[in-house]
C-alpha cells in the first residue's frame, strides 16, 4: 500500500505521516504529479489560511489534478474544506468536490473550536465499526454545512458535516492522526476502502 | 460536545523530563517520550512540553523530541519555552508539533503573535501569560513570573486575542505551587471577555479544583503537572468526577 500525502507546504503534515507510518503503511510526503497518481491512497492534509493554501495549489497545478484523481482520496481538515464549492475563509474558490459552501462560527462560541468533540450520525466504510459519539480532535473556525454529501455530524454553534463523502473522495474535519486509538482506526478504514 | 481538556505538562531540560516522575512500569522516568504516551494512554487530552534547557544544543535537542513525540504518540501537543521567531516555528510544525507557546518573546515583541498567526493560523499559536497580583491588580510577569511588567492581565490578554492568538494559557503565579486550587475568578472573567480558549494552569492539588476551574473558572482546558506525575490524581479518574458533575469529557 502506498500513501502519497500531498505537500503543499501546509503546516504540520508530518503527524499524518508519521500516524500511517505506525499502523505500517508506507507513506510519502509530495507534490509530484506521478508519485500522487500512481499512489494507491492519497491524502490531502492542511493546516492554515484557505485563499493562499488554494493559491499554492493553483501555483503547482495541484488544483487541477486533485478533482481528476481516481483513487480514494483524504482531505483532512483545511483539506476537506478546500475540496468543497468556496470557503467564506479569504473568499477562497475551492475544489468543488463537495457541493457546499464552508462558513464560518458565529462569535456565540469560542473560535476557533479546539478539543476533542462527539461525531454523530455516522455512515459508509470510512466510519466503519466507529460507534455514535465517538470523540475526535478538533480544530477550525470555519466549517461545512449539513448537505447531501455528509457521513458525520458534530455540534458546535450548529449541527454540520464533520465527515463528507462522494464516489472515491473523503473528507473528514477533525484530525484522525491526533485523535487517539479510533482516529487511527479511521485511517486505517481508508487504507482498507475497496 | 465539545469537551473540557486535560493536559499533562512536562518540563523538558536537555532532551529529558525535569521534575521527578512516579510512574509504575515506566523503565526510565526521565524519557519524555515513554512518559508522553503514557498519558496518551491513559485519558489526557493533549500535552504540553515545556522547554527549560538553556544550553547551545537546546535548538537540536528539542526539534529531535519533538519528532521522537510526532512519532509515537496519537493526541495533539503543545511546545514551548524560549520560542522568539517565525522561523523557530516553522522549525517546530515542520517536526510536527501542533501548536506553540509563546510566553515573553510576545511581551517583547507583540508583532510576533500577528506574524505567527498570519503564516500558521491561529488554532497553533498559544499566548503562555504569567501572572501575579500586585495591590490587587493582576499584572504580568516574564522570566517563569521573576520579572514583572506593567502590563494589566486583562488588557494583554484581549491584545494577544486581537492580535490573533488561537488559545490563551493563564498560570496565576501566586497559585501555582500552592496546591491550593487554580485562580478561578480570574479565569472566569478571562472567559468572559475572550472568545478564544482559556487553558487554567497553577494551583492543582486535588480533583475538586479541576471541578472549580472548569465551573467556577470557565476554563475552557485545565493544565498541571505535578499532580499526574506524582499520580496524586490519576486522569481517568478524574475525568469520572468531572463527569458526575455534569462536565463534558472525554471518557473512553
Amino acid at each position: 500500500m502506498k500513501v502519497s500525502i500531498i505537500n503543499y507546504g501546509a503546516g504540520n503534515i508530518q503527524s499524518v505521516k508519521f500516524a500511517l507510518e505506525r499502523m505500517g503503511a508506507q507513506a510519502i510526503l509530495t507534490n509530484n504529479v506521478d508519485e500522487i497518481t500512481q499512489a494507491d491512497r492519497v491524502i490531502f492534509p492542511g493546516v492554515g489560511e484557505a485563499s493562499s493554501a488554494m493559491d499554492k495549489l493553483r501555483d503547482t497545478g495541484l488544483d487541477k489534478l486533485i478533482p481528476n484523481l481516481q483513487q480514494p482520496v483524504l482531505g483532512i481538515c483545511l483539506g476537506m474544506q478546500l475540496m468543497c464549492n468556496s470557503s467564506e475563509e479569504g473568499n477562497a474558490r475551492g475544489l468543488s468536490i463537495f457541493d457546499v459552501d464552508v462558513v464560518r462560527f458565529s462569535n456565540k462560541v469560542k473560535v476557533p473550536q479546539i478539543g476533542w468533540n462527539q461525531i454523530t450520525d455516522l455512515s459508509g466504510s470510512l466510519l466503519k465499526d466507529i460507534e455514535e459519539g465517538e470523540y475526535m480532535y478538533l480544530v477550525h473556525s470555519y466549517y461545512a454545512p449539513l448537505c447531501k454529501d455528509t457521513i458525520a455530524s458534530s455540534t458546535y454553534d450548529v449541527k454540520y458535516s464533520t465527515a463528507l463523502n462522494r464516489d472515491n473522495f473523503y473528507g473528514v474535519q477533525f484530525h484522525p492522526e491526533k485523535s487517539s486509538v479510533m482516529g487511527q482506526k479511521i485511517l486505517n478504514n481508508f487504507l482498507k476502502l475497496t | 460536545m465539545l469537551t473540557k481538556r486535560i493536559i499533562p505538562c512536562l518540563d523538558i531540560k536537555n532532551g529529558r523530563t525535569v521534575k521527578g516522575v512516579n510512574f509504575v512500569g515506566l523503565r526510565d522516568a526521565g524519557d519524555p517520550i515513554a512518559l508522553a504516551k503514557l498519558y496518551a494512554e491513559n485519558g489526557a487530552d493533549e500535552l504540553v512540553f515545556l522547554d527549560i534547557s538553556a544550553t547551545e544544543e537546546r535548538r537540536k535537542t528539542l526539534t529531535d523530541l519533538v519528532i521522537g513525540v510526532a512519532q509515537n504518540v496519537n493526541i495533539p501537543f503543545t511546545v514551548g519555552g524560549g520560542i522568539s521567531s517565525v522561523e523557530d516555528v516553522d522549525t517546530l510544525l515542520q517536526c510536527g508539533a501542533d501548536k506553540v507557546s509563546v510566553n515573553s518573546s510576545a511581551v517583547k515583541n507583540p508583532d510576533l503573535i500577528n506574524q505567527l498567526s498570519a503564516k500558521f493560523g491561529s488554532q497553533c499559536v498559544v499566548v503562555a501569560i504569567d501572572a501575579k497580583q500586585i495591590d490587587g491588580q493582576w499584572k504580568v510577569h516574564l522570566v517563569g513570573g521573576k520579572v514583572p511588567t506593567e502590563l494589566d492581565l486583562f488588557d494583554w490578554a484581549k491584545e494577544v486575542e486581537q492580535r490573533g492568538a488561537g488559545e490563551i494559557l493563564f498560570t496565576s503565579m501566586d497559585h501555582d505551587g500552592t496546591k491550593d486550587g487554580f485562580a478561578n475568578q480570574a479565569l472566569a472573567r478571562l472567559s468572559e471577555e475572550l472568545n478564544i480558549a482559556v487553558i487554567a494552569s497553577g494551583g492543582a492539588g486535588k480533583a475538586d479544583h479541576f471541578v472549580d476551574a472548569f465551573k467556577k473558572g470557565k476554563a475552557d482546558a485545565a493544565l498541571a503537572a505535578s499532580v499526574f506525575h506524582f499520580k496524586e490524581i490519576e486522569i481517568i479518574a478524574l475525568k469520572e468526577l468531572l463527569k458526575s458533575q455534569g462536565i463534558p469529557v472525554r471518557l473512553k
